[in-house]
């Protein structure tokens, strides 16, 4: 990129010339996304031990109701402030963490174990077999994604798990796409051809050198895609199709709220604020990830 | 260049969703490679290429309809009982005859051969609980959607065509659009429209609180189910952006006398705009699929709130028929840009 060696240098600063102005420009904007990346996990590890151990943050429990504190705006003792039914939203928020990363992440996790199932069948299968595949991923991907969990839950019927199996129906043909071009690459190499040259049966060879390469994109998309796995889930239960009223999920939060927008704003923009948070974190994790991979490979 | 975000950077709600749009614009410059060899190699490439198209096109409909077609035949239970709802009571002759009527006796392909050939003269069925035609009630509630869909679309582009020429290669402003960005395709429009709901109905009053009557009621939803597309396509165009500006031919017209500005829009923005064109068939499905989360919001009429009606109660004829649509406009738009690409751009068709 530039001439100068920084780093190396122990001598006067390079950055009297252009070059290496630029160059610690760049080095600083680094430096900022590596805070920023840093403060993104810290955040998420706070929140995992939020969904693990609500209990830990406020002594106050999710559905315990006080009739004389209905919708009480935010204050020192109810930092969220209080729903219609004297609920504290701040300790609603919390206990929602659970639901709504449990079913993100289970989504995600369902949606990649498809995706490689159908992508490396489909990379592995032969011409004829690839076509099938490939061909319904086509129909599949002609539905909007929203629209194929919707048709999934009508089939499936609501609820928290059936919200989780139909957003990971709808991600599944994205990546058993990106899983057969990658197992496609993988399969091409040359250290492939030349374990297939030893004689190695084809499941070890799968098992041991085609899934393991095709692997590591994976896990980025995953990463990055689990942020989509929560809004998605919990845009089905603001739609009112997963979680039910009582439980504190944050999109059936949201969707009581909005009864309530006129007079008591903060009962449903506290939950949408804790969805956008955690996707925010997770996409500058997911992305910083997604580069360094991408530095990696090529 | 490194930390720039390459094009396999996009965000998550992009994401292999509706189709990784990054993926889809780079498997689309990849597919105009591959045609680039092709167009070569056969003559009158431009007729057969256009002959494949369709024929895909048809295949792919196909499919969703079998799909569809599929999906009725797994929801589970008997469907007379799914297409009374849970409070019948119904005595067990009306169960027999609404069975021979939808025909729910006969053999699984007879019904599946009825079904296609019912498709083929256009009729979509009728719904189990409104006791309407299909096609009537989408046709009905069609207008209020594609209106907000159009000015979504519009609006979308706009602001990420203005974010992305404003600030490519130029550092800091970058590093602020970049951080809007981030927040716009990480928030859920749900949210985003109940926060601008609070703000501009409830507390300013500005703008009606639901409904679909008149412009006033378009603004709100319109920029909600715009904001996080518009995310995602000033990346992607930022991207194409930054490269193109690389190019040679921009040194040319700077020396020809052209302003910064010029060179940005009259020259740059037409090459960045080739990888915002392979996005068109993700933009579709996000903007049909994100409806149905904004009507809802905003409490606006559509094939939205029609959608969630039916998925409540299970009204699958309506339900398919909402999907056999949009997997129609979706393969119309994506064959129709992929035909305008041949048009458009001379590379593609010969070498």
């Amino acid at each position: 990129m530039t001439t100068t060696q920084p780093g190396l240098l122990t001598g006067p600063a390079p950055a009297l010339t252009a070059a290496g102005r630029a160059a610690n420009r760049s080095r600083r904007r680094r430096r900022l996304s590596r805070v920023g990346v840093a403060l993104a996990g810290a955040l998420l590890v706070l929140l995992a031990l939020v969904a693990i151990a609500p209990g830990l943050f406020t002594g106050r429990a999710p559905n315990e109701t006080d009739l004389a504190q209905t919708m009480a705006s935010p204050s020192g003792a109810h930092w969220f402030g209080t729903d219609q039914l004297g609920r504290d939203v701040f300790a609603r928020v919390l206990h929602g963490a659970r639901t709504s990363l449990l079913v993100g992440v289970g989504s995600t996790a369902f949606a990649l174990l498809g995706g490689t199932v159908l992508g490396l069948a489909a990379a592995l299968s032969g011409r004829v077999g690839d076509q099938v595949l490939m061909r319904f991923a086509d129909v599949l991907l002609s539905l909007p994604s929203l629209l194929l969990a919707l048709l999934a839950v009508t089939v499936l019927g609501t609820g928290t798990v059936n919200v989780m199996l139909a957003v990971a129906i709808a991600f599944v043909p994205g990546y058993a796409r990106i899983v057969r071009a990658e197992a496609l690459v993988v399969r091409r190499s040359g250290y492939v051809e030349a374990a297939v040259g030893l004689g190695l049966p084809r499941p070890v060879l799968v098992a041991r050198h085609v899934l393991p390469n095709a692997l590591g994109p994976l896990l980025v998309l995953g990463a990055v895609g689990f942020g989509t796995s929560v809004i998605y889930a919990s845009g089905l239960s603001f739609l009112g199709l997963g979680a039910g009223p009582p439980s504190p999920e944050w999109g059936a939060m949201l969707s009581e709220g909005r009864s309530f927008l006129a007079t008591a704003w903060w009962i449903g923009v506290f939950p949408g604020l804790a969805i956008t948070v955690t996707v925010v974190a997770v996409n500058i994790v997911g992305r910083f990830a997604q580069r360094r991979f991408a530095g990696r490979t090529s | 260049m490194t930390d720039a975000g390459p094009v396999g950077t996009l965000p998550a709600s992009a994401g292999p969703a509706g189709g990784d749009p990054a993926g889809q614009a780079l498997a689309g410059r990849r597919l105009a490679r591959g045609r680039l060899v092709r167009g070569r190699l056969v003559k009158g490439s431009l007729v057969r290429g256009i002959a494949v198209r369709l024929a895909a096109a048809l295949a792919v409909l196909f499919g969703a309809a079998t799909l569809a077609f599929a999906a009725l035949q797994l929801v589970p239970g008997d469907p007379v009982t799914v297409l009374l709802g849970p409070s019948t009571t119904a005595s067990a002759e009306v169960r027999a005859q609404i069975r021979e009527d939808f025909g729910f006796d006969r053999p699984v392909v007879v019904q599946y051969a009825s079904y296609l050939g019912h498709l083929l003269r256009g009729d979509l069925g009728e719904s189990y609980q409104l006791q309407r035609p299909v096609a009537e009630l989408i046709d009905s509630q069609l207008w209020p959607t594609v209106q907000l869909a159009l000015a979504a679309a519009v609006l979308a582009v706009v602001v990420a065509v203005l974010s992305a020429v404003t600030t490519a290669g130029r550092p800091l402003p970058r590093a602020l659009a970049s951080a809007w960005e981030l927040l716009a395709v990480s928030t859920p429009s749900y949210w985003l429209g109940i926060v601008l709901l609070t703000f501009f109905s409830f507390r300013l009053t500005i703008f009606p609180v639901a409904g679909a009557e008149g412009f006033a009621s378009l603004v709100l939803p319109a920029i909600t189910l715009a904001l996080p597309v518009a995310g995602v396509l000033a990346q992607v165009l930022r991207e194409g952006l930054e490269t193109a500006l690389a190019q040679p031919f921009v040194v040319t017209a700077r020396a020809r006398g052209l302003t910064r500005t010029a060179v940005r829009f009259r020259h740059a923005l037409r090459h960045a705009a080739v990888s915002l064109v392979t996005l068109t068939g993700w933009l579709t499905g996000t903007l049909l699929g994100g409806a149905v989360l904004v009507e809802v919001v905003f409490a606006r009429p559509g094939i939205g709130t029609l959608t969630l009606q039916a998925v409540s109660n299970k009204d699958m004829p309506v339900v398919i028929g909402v999907v056999l649509i949009s997997a129609s406009v979706f393969v119309l738009i994506s064959t129709v840009v992929d035909l305008a690409y041949l048009a458009i751009d001379p590379r593609l068709r010969k070498g």
